[in-house]
Protein backbone atom coordinates (compact mmCIF):
# COMPACT_ATOMS: atom_id res chain seq x y z
CA UNK A 1 0.00 0.00 0.00
CA UNK A 2 2.96 2.29 0.48
CA UNK A 3 3.80 1.20 -3.02
CA UNK A 4 0.57 2.87 -4.19
CA UNK A 5 2.44 5.72 -5.83
CA UNK A 6 5.41 3.59 -6.89
CA UNK A 7 3.78 3.04 -10.25
CA UNK A 8 4.16 6.71 -11.06
CA UNK A 9 7.91 6.10 -10.80
CA UNK A 10 9.61 5.79 -14.16
CA UNK A 11 7.67 8.74 -15.48
CA UNK A 12 10.42 11.14 -14.36
CA UNK A 13 13.69 10.83 -16.28
CA UNK A 14 15.79 10.56 -13.15
CA UNK A 15 14.00 7.35 -12.23
CA UNK A 16 14.87 5.27 -15.28
CA UNK A 17 17.42 2.57 -14.45
CA UNK A 18 20.49 3.39 -16.46
CA UNK A 19 22.46 0.82 -18.44
CA UNK A 20 25.36 -0.87 -16.63
CA UNK A 21 28.68 0.78 -17.35
CA UNK A 22 31.49 -1.65 -16.71
CA UNK A 23 32.35 -5.32 -16.18
CA UNK A 24 33.08 -4.53 -12.51
CA UNK A 25 29.57 -3.24 -12.10
CA UNK A 26 28.17 -6.29 -13.89
CA UNK A 27 30.04 -8.55 -11.46
CA UNK A 28 28.67 -6.59 -8.49
CA UNK A 29 25.17 -6.79 -9.98
CA UNK A 30 25.47 -10.55 -10.40
CA UNK A 31 26.64 -10.99 -6.81
CA UNK A 32 23.80 -8.79 -5.63
CA UNK A 33 21.19 -10.79 -7.58
CA UNK A 34 22.63 -14.03 -6.20
CA UNK A 35 22.37 -12.73 -2.65
CA UNK A 36 18.73 -11.72 -3.23
CA UNK A 37 17.93 -15.11 -4.77
CA UNK A 38 19.55 -16.84 -1.79
CA UNK A 39 17.24 -14.89 0.52
CA UNK A 40 20.13 -12.94 2.05
CA UNK A 41 19.69 -9.53 3.63
CA UNK A 42 21.19 -6.35 2.23
CA UNK A 43 22.58 -3.95 4.86
CA UNK A 44 23.16 -0.22 4.62
CA UNK A 45 26.79 -0.22 3.49
CA UNK A 46 26.49 -3.13 1.02
CA UNK A 47 26.75 -2.46 -2.70
CA UNK A 48 23.33 -2.18 -4.32
CA UNK A 49 22.03 -1.13 -7.74
CA UNK A 50 21.19 2.57 -7.84
CA UNK A 51 17.61 1.78 -8.84
CA UNK A 52 17.20 -0.57 -5.83
CA UNK A 53 18.38 2.24 -3.57
CA UNK A 54 16.07 4.81 -5.21
CA UNK A 55 13.07 2.48 -5.06
CA UNK A 56 13.62 1.88 -1.35
CA UNK A 57 14.19 5.54 -0.52
CA UNK A 58 10.91 6.35 -2.19
CA UNK A 59 8.94 3.49 -0.65
CA UNK A 60 10.31 3.80 2.89
CA UNK A 61 9.98 7.59 2.97
CA UNK A 62 6.42 7.43 1.64
CA UNK A 63 5.65 4.82 4.27
CA UNK A 64 7.07 7.17 6.93
CA UNK A 65 5.07 10.13 5.57
CA UNK A 66 1.92 7.97 5.72
CA UNK A 67 2.45 7.28 9.43
CA UNK A 68 2.93 10.95 10.29
CA UNK A 69 0.06 12.25 8.14
CA UNK A 70 -2.00 9.35 9.52
CA UNK A 71 -1.79 10.95 12.96
CA UNK A 72 -4.00 13.81 11.74
CA UNK A 73 -7.41 12.19 11.07
CA UNK A 74 -7.39 10.37 14.42
CA UNK A 75 -5.64 13.19 16.28
CA UNK A 76 -8.78 15.15 15.45
CA UNK A 77 -10.72 13.01 17.96
CA UNK A 78 -8.33 13.02 20.93
CA UNK A 79 -10.04 16.05 22.46
CA UNK A 80 -13.49 14.66 21.60
CA UNK A 81 -13.18 11.03 22.76
CA UNK A 82 -16.30 10.00 24.70
CA UNK A 83 -14.50 8.57 27.77
CA UNK A 84 -11.13 8.84 29.50
CA UNK A 85 -10.39 5.22 28.58
CA UNK A 86 -10.96 5.89 24.88
CA UNK A 87 -8.93 9.08 25.08
CA UNK A 88 -5.95 7.29 26.64
CA UNK A 89 -6.18 4.51 24.03
CA UNK A 90 -6.33 7.02 21.18
CA UNK A 91 -3.38 9.01 22.58
CA UNK A 92 -1.33 5.80 22.78
CA UNK A 93 -2.26 4.82 19.23
CA UNK A 94 -1.46 8.23 17.73
CA UNK A 95 1.81 8.32 19.67
CA UNK A 96 2.64 4.90 18.19
CA UNK A 97 2.01 6.21 14.67
CA UNK A 98 4.44 9.07 15.33
CA UNK A 99 6.98 6.56 16.56
CA UNK A 100 6.45 4.35 13.50
CA UNK A 101 7.13 7.31 11.24
CA UNK A 102 10.39 7.90 13.11
CA UNK A 103 11.50 4.24 12.78
CA UNK A 104 10.90 4.51 9.04
CA UNK A 105 12.65 7.86 8.56
CA UNK A 106 15.62 6.33 10.39
CA UNK A 107 15.57 3.31 8.04
CA UNK A 108 15.33 5.56 4.96
CA UNK A 109 18.26 7.68 6.17
CA UNK A 110 20.52 4.61 6.11
CA UNK A 111 20.19 4.76 2.31
CA UNK A 112 21.79 8.19 2.08
CA UNK A 113 18.82 10.54 2.09
CA UNK A 114 18.28 13.16 4.80
CA UNK A 115 15.25 14.01 6.91
CA UNK A 116 15.11 17.52 5.42
CA UNK A 117 15.18 16.09 1.87
CA UNK A 118 12.34 13.70 2.61
CA UNK A 119 10.19 16.31 4.36
CA UNK A 120 10.95 18.78 1.57
CA UNK A 121 9.73 16.29 -1.03
CA UNK A 122 6.51 15.70 0.91
CA UNK A 123 5.81 19.41 1.31
CA UNK A 124 6.55 20.08 -2.35
CA UNK A 125 4.01 17.42 -3.33
CA UNK A 126 6.71 15.23 -4.91
CA UNK A 127 6.48 12.47 -2.33
CA UNK A 128 3.15 10.80 -1.62
CA UNK A 129 1.51 9.19 1.38
CA UNK A 130 -1.19 6.54 1.50
CA UNK A 131 -4.45 7.68 -0.15
CA UNK A 132 -6.50 6.61 2.87
CA UNK A 133 -5.41 9.56 4.99
CA UNK A 134 -7.05 12.01 2.63
CA UNK A 135 -10.49 11.13 3.98
CA UNK A 136 -12.15 12.99 6.89
CA UNK A 137 -13.07 11.54 10.30
CA UNK A 138 -16.63 12.77 10.65
CA UNK A 139 -17.85 10.88 13.74
CA UNK A 140 -16.47 9.00 16.75
CA UNK A 141 -17.31 5.74 14.95
CA UNK A 142 -14.78 6.70 12.26
CA UNK A 143 -12.01 6.19 14.83
CA UNK A 144 -13.15 2.61 15.42
CA UNK A 145 -13.62 2.00 11.68
CA UNK A 146 -10.07 3.22 11.01
CA UNK A 147 -8.69 0.85 13.64
CA UNK A 148 -10.64 -2.12 12.28
CA UNK A 149 -10.30 -1.55 8.53
CA UNK A 150 -7.38 0.80 7.89
CA UNK A 151 -5.00 -0.67 10.48
CA UNK A 152 -6.26 -4.12 9.48
CA UNK A 153 -5.24 -3.45 5.89
CA UNK A 154 -1.92 -1.98 7.05
CA UNK A 155 -1.13 -5.09 9.09
CA UNK A 156 -1.86 -7.31 6.12
CA UNK A 157 0.50 -5.25 4.00
CA UNK A 158 3.22 -4.92 6.62
CA UNK A 159 3.67 -8.53 7.72
CA UNK A 160 5.27 -9.63 4.41
CA UNK A 161 7.57 -6.58 4.48
CA UNK A 162 9.12 -8.02 7.67
CA UNK A 163 10.94 -10.27 5.17
CA UNK A 164 12.02 -7.46 2.86
CA UNK A 165 15.52 -7.92 1.46
CA UNK A 166 16.66 -4.54 2.78
CA UNK A 167 17.32 -5.33 6.43
CA UNK A 168 16.89 -1.90 8.09
CA UNK A 169 13.39 -1.69 6.55
CA UNK A 170 12.59 -5.28 7.57
CA UNK A 171 13.73 -4.65 11.16
CA UNK A 172 11.68 -1.45 11.40
CA UNK A 173 8.68 -3.39 10.11
CA UNK A 174 9.07 -6.13 12.75
CA UNK A 175 9.05 -3.47 15.43
CA UNK A 176 5.99 -1.82 13.86
CA UNK A 177 4.03 -5.08 13.50
CA UNK A 178 4.51 -5.87 17.19
CA UNK A 179 2.86 -2.56 18.07
CA UNK A 180 0.23 -2.54 15.34
CA UNK A 181 -2.00 -5.37 16.49
CA UNK A 182 -3.46 -3.37 19.40
CA UNK A 183 -4.42 -0.67 16.87
CA UNK A 184 -6.77 -3.01 15.06
CA UNK A 185 -8.11 -4.66 18.23
CA UNK A 186 -8.97 -1.37 19.93
CA UNK A 187 -10.88 -0.16 16.85
CA UNK A 188 -12.85 -3.36 16.51
CA UNK A 189 -13.60 -3.42 20.23
CA UNK A 190 -14.81 0.18 20.14
CA UNK A 191 -17.24 -0.63 17.31
CA UNK A 192 -18.33 -3.86 19.01
CA UNK A 193 -19.14 -1.94 22.20
CA UNK A 194 -21.37 0.46 20.27
CA UNK A 195 -23.05 -2.33 18.28
CA UNK A 196 -23.66 -4.44 21.40
CA UNK A 197 -24.60 -1.82 24.01
CA UNK A 198 -25.30 1.29 21.95
CA UNK A 199 -28.43 3.18 21.12
CA UNK A 200 -30.06 2.90 17.71
CA UNK A 201 -28.43 6.19 16.76
CA UNK A 202 -24.98 4.91 17.77
CA UNK A 203 -25.44 1.71 15.76
CA UNK A 204 -26.46 3.79 12.76
CA UNK A 205 -23.34 5.91 13.28
CA UNK A 206 -21.17 2.78 13.17
CA UNK A 207 -22.84 1.54 9.98
CA UNK A 208 -22.40 4.97 8.38
CA UNK A 209 -18.68 4.97 9.22
CA UNK A 210 -18.26 1.50 7.72
CA UNK A 211 -20.13 2.62 4.59
CA UNK A 212 -17.65 5.48 4.13
CA UNK A 213 -14.39 3.69 5.01
CA UNK A 214 -14.89 0.32 3.26
CA UNK A 215 -14.02 1.17 -0.35
CA UNK A 216 -11.10 3.52 0.49
CA UNK A 217 -9.67 0.71 2.67
CA UNK A 218 -9.99 -1.78 -0.18
CA UNK A 219 -8.13 0.72 -2.41
CA UNK A 220 -5.27 0.93 0.10
CA UNK A 221 -3.67 -2.13 -1.50
CA UNK A 222 -2.99 -0.16 -4.66
CA UNK A 223 -3.95 -0.68 -8.28
CA UNK A 224 -4.73 -4.16 -9.65
CA UNK A 225 -1.68 -6.30 -10.45
CA UNK A 226 -2.11 -5.85 -14.19
CA UNK A 227 -1.89 -2.08 -13.72
CA UNK A 228 1.17 -2.14 -11.46
CA UNK A 229 4.15 -2.19 -13.84
CA UNK A 230 6.78 -1.69 -11.15
CA UNK A 231 5.60 -4.58 -8.98
CA UNK A 232 7.60 -7.14 -10.94
CA UNK A 233 10.93 -5.40 -10.30
CA UNK A 234 10.09 -4.92 -6.60
CA UNK A 235 9.25 -8.63 -6.33
CA UNK A 236 12.48 -9.57 -8.14
CA UNK A 237 14.42 -7.62 -5.54
CA UNK A 238 12.59 -9.03 -2.54
CA UNK A 239 11.13 -5.64 -1.61
CA UNK A 240 7.58 -6.67 -2.37
CA UNK A 241 6.66 -10.23 -1.40
CA UNK A 242 2.93 -10.50 -2.10
CA UNK A 243 0.94 -8.90 -4.92
CA UNK A 244 -1.65 -6.13 -4.45
CA UNK A 245 -4.57 -8.30 -5.51
CA UNK A 246 -3.54 -11.20 -3.29
CA UNK A 247 -3.34 -8.97 -0.21
CA UNK A 248 -6.60 -7.28 -1.11
CA UNK A 249 -8.38 -10.62 -1.39
CA UNK A 250 -7.04 -11.78 2.00
CA UNK A 251 -8.26 -8.53 3.56
CA UNK A 252 -11.75 -8.78 2.08
CA UNK A 253 -12.15 -12.42 3.14
CA UNK A 254 -11.11 -11.62 6.73
CA UNK A 255 -13.30 -8.50 6.90
CA UNK A 256 -16.47 -10.30 5.78
CA UNK A 257 -16.30 -12.61 8.82
CA UNK A 258 -15.39 -9.74 11.14
CA UNK A 259 -18.35 -7.68 9.85
CA UNK A 260 -20.68 -10.55 10.74
CA UNK A 261 -19.40 -10.53 14.34
CA UNK A 262 -20.00 -6.78 14.51
CA UNK A 263 -23.42 -7.00 12.96
CA UNK A 264 -22.68 -4.44 10.23
CA UNK A 265 -23.12 -4.80 6.49
CA UNK A 266 -20.35 -4.01 4.01
CA UNK A 267 -21.47 -1.58 1.29
CA UNK A 268 -20.90 -4.02 -1.58
CA UNK A 269 -23.99 -5.84 -2.87
CA UNK A 270 -21.75 -8.06 -5.04
CA UNK A 271 -19.83 -9.57 -2.11
CA UNK A 272 -20.38 -13.29 -2.39
CA UNK A 273 -18.49 -16.44 -1.43
CA UNK A 274 -17.13 -18.21 -4.50
CA UNK A 275 -16.85 -21.94 -3.78
CA UNK A 276 -14.49 -22.58 -6.72
CA UNK A 277 -12.04 -19.81 -5.83
CA UNK A 278 -12.51 -20.39 -2.07
CA UNK A 279 -12.65 -16.61 -1.73
CA UNK A 280 -15.19 -13.79 -1.83
CA UNK A 281 -16.09 -12.22 -5.15
CA UNK A 282 -16.56 -8.49 -4.84
CA UNK A 283 -17.97 -5.57 -6.78
CA UNK A 284 -16.01 -3.23 -9.05
CA UNK A 285 -13.59 -0.80 -7.38
CA UNK A 286 -13.84 2.83 -8.47
CA UNK A 287 -10.24 3.31 -9.60
CA UNK A 288 -11.04 6.77 -10.92
CA UNK A 289 -11.60 7.86 -7.30
CA UNK A 290 -8.30 6.26 -6.26
CA UNK A 291 -6.27 8.09 -8.92
CA UNK A 292 -8.06 11.34 -8.17
CA UNK A 293 -7.31 11.09 -4.45
CA UNK A 294 -3.70 10.02 -4.93
CA UNK A 295 -3.28 12.78 -7.49
CA UNK A 296 -4.23 15.45 -4.94
CA UNK A 297 -7.97 15.82 -5.37
CA UNK A 298 -9.35 13.88 -2.40
CA UNK A 299 -11.52 15.43 0.36
CA UNK A 300 -8.62 16.37 2.66
CA UNK A 301 -5.40 16.47 0.63
CA UNK A 302 -4.91 20.22 0.88
CA UNK A 303 -5.85 20.26 4.57
CA UNK A 304 -3.43 17.43 5.43
CA UNK A 305 -0.48 18.97 3.60
CA UNK A 306 -1.22 22.43 5.00
CA UNK A 307 -1.23 20.99 8.52
CA UNK A 308 2.17 19.35 7.98
CA UNK A 309 3.70 22.46 6.42
CA UNK A 310 2.34 24.66 9.23
CA UNK A 311 3.80 22.28 11.83
CA UNK A 312 7.21 22.40 10.17
CA UNK A 313 7.19 26.17 9.68
CA UNK A 314 5.84 27.03 13.13
CA UNK A 315 8.31 24.70 14.82
CA UNK A 316 11.37 25.94 12.90
CA UNK A 317 12.38 28.46 15.57
CA UNK A 318 12.34 25.71 18.22
CA UNK A 319 14.61 23.45 16.16
CA UNK A 320 17.02 26.30 15.38
CA UNK A 321 17.08 27.49 18.99
CA UNK A 322 17.69 23.99 20.35
CA UNK A 323 20.61 23.50 17.97
CA UNK A 324 22.13 26.90 18.74
CA UNK A 325 21.76 26.27 22.46
CA UNK A 326 23.41 22.84 22.24
CA UNK A 327 26.32 24.20 20.17
CA UNK A 328 26.83 27.03 22.62
CA UNK A 329 26.99 24.68 25.61
CA UNK A 330 29.20 22.04 24.00
CA UNK A 331 32.68 23.62 24.48
CA UNK A 332 32.01 24.03 28.23
CA UNK A 333 31.03 20.34 28.56
CA UNK A 334 34.08 19.12 26.66
CA UNK A 335 36.39 21.17 28.88
CA UNK A 336 35.38 18.94 31.82
CA UNK B 1 21.88 41.34 21.31
CA UNK B 2 20.36 38.16 19.89
CA UNK B 3 22.61 38.37 16.80
CA UNK B 4 25.69 38.30 19.04
CA UNK B 5 24.44 35.18 20.75
CA UNK B 6 23.88 33.49 17.39
CA UNK B 7 27.39 34.47 16.33
CA UNK B 8 28.85 32.88 19.47
CA UNK B 9 27.02 29.69 18.64
CA UNK B 10 28.55 29.79 15.16
CA UNK B 11 25.17 30.38 13.59
CA UNK B 12 25.61 34.01 12.41
CA UNK B 13 23.74 34.40 9.15
CA UNK B 14 25.86 35.97 6.43
CA UNK B 15 23.51 36.56 3.48
CA UNK B 16 26.38 36.14 1.01
CA UNK B 17 27.12 32.58 2.15
CA UNK B 18 25.00 29.72 0.77
CA UNK B 19 23.23 27.95 3.63
CA UNK B 20 24.76 24.53 4.23
CA UNK B 21 21.74 22.27 4.74
CA UNK B 22 23.74 19.79 6.82
CA UNK B 23 24.62 22.51 9.33
CA UNK B 24 20.93 23.13 10.04
CA UNK B 25 20.01 19.51 10.71
CA UNK B 26 20.16 18.04 14.17
CA UNK B 27 22.96 15.47 14.50
CA UNK B 28 22.13 11.77 14.10
CA UNK B 29 22.48 9.36 17.02
CA UNK B 30 22.38 5.54 17.04
CA UNK B 31 20.33 3.94 19.80
CA UNK B 32 21.13 0.71 21.67
CA UNK B 33 18.66 -0.79 24.13
CA UNK B 34 19.09 -3.52 26.73
CA UNK B 35 15.56 -4.84 27.18
CA UNK B 36 16.22 -6.90 30.30
CA UNK B 37 19.02 -7.31 32.82
CA UNK B 38 21.30 -10.11 31.63
CA UNK B 39 20.89 -9.36 27.90
CA UNK B 40 23.14 -7.37 25.56
CA UNK B 41 22.36 -3.90 24.31
CA UNK B 42 20.91 -4.23 20.81
CA UNK B 43 21.01 -1.62 18.08
CA UNK B 44 17.44 -0.62 17.35
CA UNK B 45 17.71 2.41 15.07
CA UNK B 46 18.61 6.07 15.00
CA UNK B 47 17.17 9.48 15.81
CA UNK B 48 18.03 13.17 15.53
CA UNK B 49 18.74 15.15 18.71
CA UNK B 50 20.74 18.26 19.57
CA UNK B 51 22.64 16.79 22.53
CA UNK B 52 23.15 13.65 24.59
CA UNK B 53 20.47 14.40 27.17
CA UNK B 54 17.84 15.03 24.51
CA UNK B 55 18.99 11.91 22.65
CA UNK B 56 18.45 9.71 25.72
CA UNK B 57 15.01 11.19 26.43
CA UNK B 58 13.93 10.77 22.84
CA UNK B 59 15.34 7.25 22.68
CA UNK B 60 13.07 6.35 25.58
CA UNK B 61 10.04 7.88 23.82
CA UNK B 62 10.75 6.39 20.42
CA UNK B 63 12.25 2.98 21.19
CA UNK B 64 10.89 1.87 24.57
CA UNK B 65 7.15 2.59 24.51
CA UNK B 66 6.38 -0.96 25.60
CA UNK B 67 8.85 -0.87 28.50
CA UNK B 68 11.35 -2.86 26.47
CA UNK B 69 14.29 -1.01 27.99
CA UNK B 70 16.16 -1.40 31.23
CA UNK B 71 19.14 0.48 29.76
CA UNK B 72 19.54 2.84 26.80
CA UNK B 73 22.82 3.90 25.14
CA UNK B 74 23.04 6.64 22.53
CA UNK B 75 26.11 7.32 20.41
CA UNK B 76 26.55 10.04 17.82
CA UNK B 77 26.52 8.23 14.46
CA UNK B 78 29.71 9.96 13.34
CA UNK B 79 31.51 8.50 16.38
CA UNK B 80 30.93 4.93 15.32
CA UNK B 81 33.79 3.16 13.57
CA UNK B 82 32.64 0.29 11.40
CA UNK B 83 34.34 -2.30 9.26
CA UNK B 84 33.79 -1.93 5.54
CA UNK B 85 31.59 -4.73 4.16
CA UNK B 86 33.76 -4.70 1.03
CA UNK B 87 36.67 -5.81 3.21
CA UNK B 88 34.60 -8.63 4.67
CA UNK B 89 36.71 -11.33 3.00
CA UNK B 90 39.98 -9.78 4.18
CA UNK B 91 38.91 -9.47 7.81
CA UNK B 92 37.08 -12.71 8.26
CA UNK B 93 38.52 -15.14 5.69
CA UNK B 94 41.60 -16.27 7.68
CA UNK B 95 39.32 -17.53 10.47
CA UNK B 96 37.48 -19.85 8.07
CA UNK B 97 40.41 -22.24 7.55
CA UNK B 98 41.42 -22.42 11.23
CA UNK B 99 39.32 -25.50 11.87
CA UNK B 100 41.08 -26.18 15.17
CA UNK B 101 38.90 -23.37 16.64
CA UNK B 102 35.91 -25.69 16.34
CA UNK B 103 35.04 -28.33 18.92
CA UNK B 104 34.36 -30.94 16.23
CA UNK B 105 38.06 -30.94 15.24
CA UNK B 106 38.86 -32.98 18.37
CA UNK B 107 37.99 -36.67 18.53
CA UNK B 108 37.50 -37.84 22.10
CA UNK B 109 36.49 -41.13 23.73
CA UNK B 110 32.72 -41.47 24.05
CA UNK B 111 32.85 -41.37 27.84
CA UNK B 112 34.00 -37.71 27.76
CA UNK B 113 32.56 -36.60 24.39
CA UNK B 114 29.88 -34.48 26.04
CA UNK B 115 32.52 -31.77 26.55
Amino acid sequence: MYTQAMDTMGKDDGDKPRALRSTDEMALQERFDARIDAGEFIEAKDWMPEHYRKTLVRQISQHAHSEIVGMLPEGNWISRAPTLKRKAILLAKVQDEGGHGLYLYAAAETLGTSRDQMIGALHAGKAKYSSIFNYPTLTWADVGAIGWLVDGAAIMNQVPICRCSYAPYARAMIRICREESFHQRQGFESLLTMMTHGTAAQKAMVQDAVDRWWWPSVMMFGPPDDQSPNSAQSMRWGIKRVSNDELRQKFIDAAVDQAKVLGVTLPDPDLKWNETRQAHDHGPIDWAEFWRVIGGDGPCNRERLAARIAAADEGAWVREAALAHARKRRPAEQAA
Amino acid sequence: MSENRLEEAGQAKDPRQPVDPAAAEWPLWEVFVRSKAGLDHKHCGSLHATDARMAIQMARDVYTRRQEGSSVWVVRSDQIVASDPADKDMYFDPAEDKVYRHPTFYVLPKAVDHM
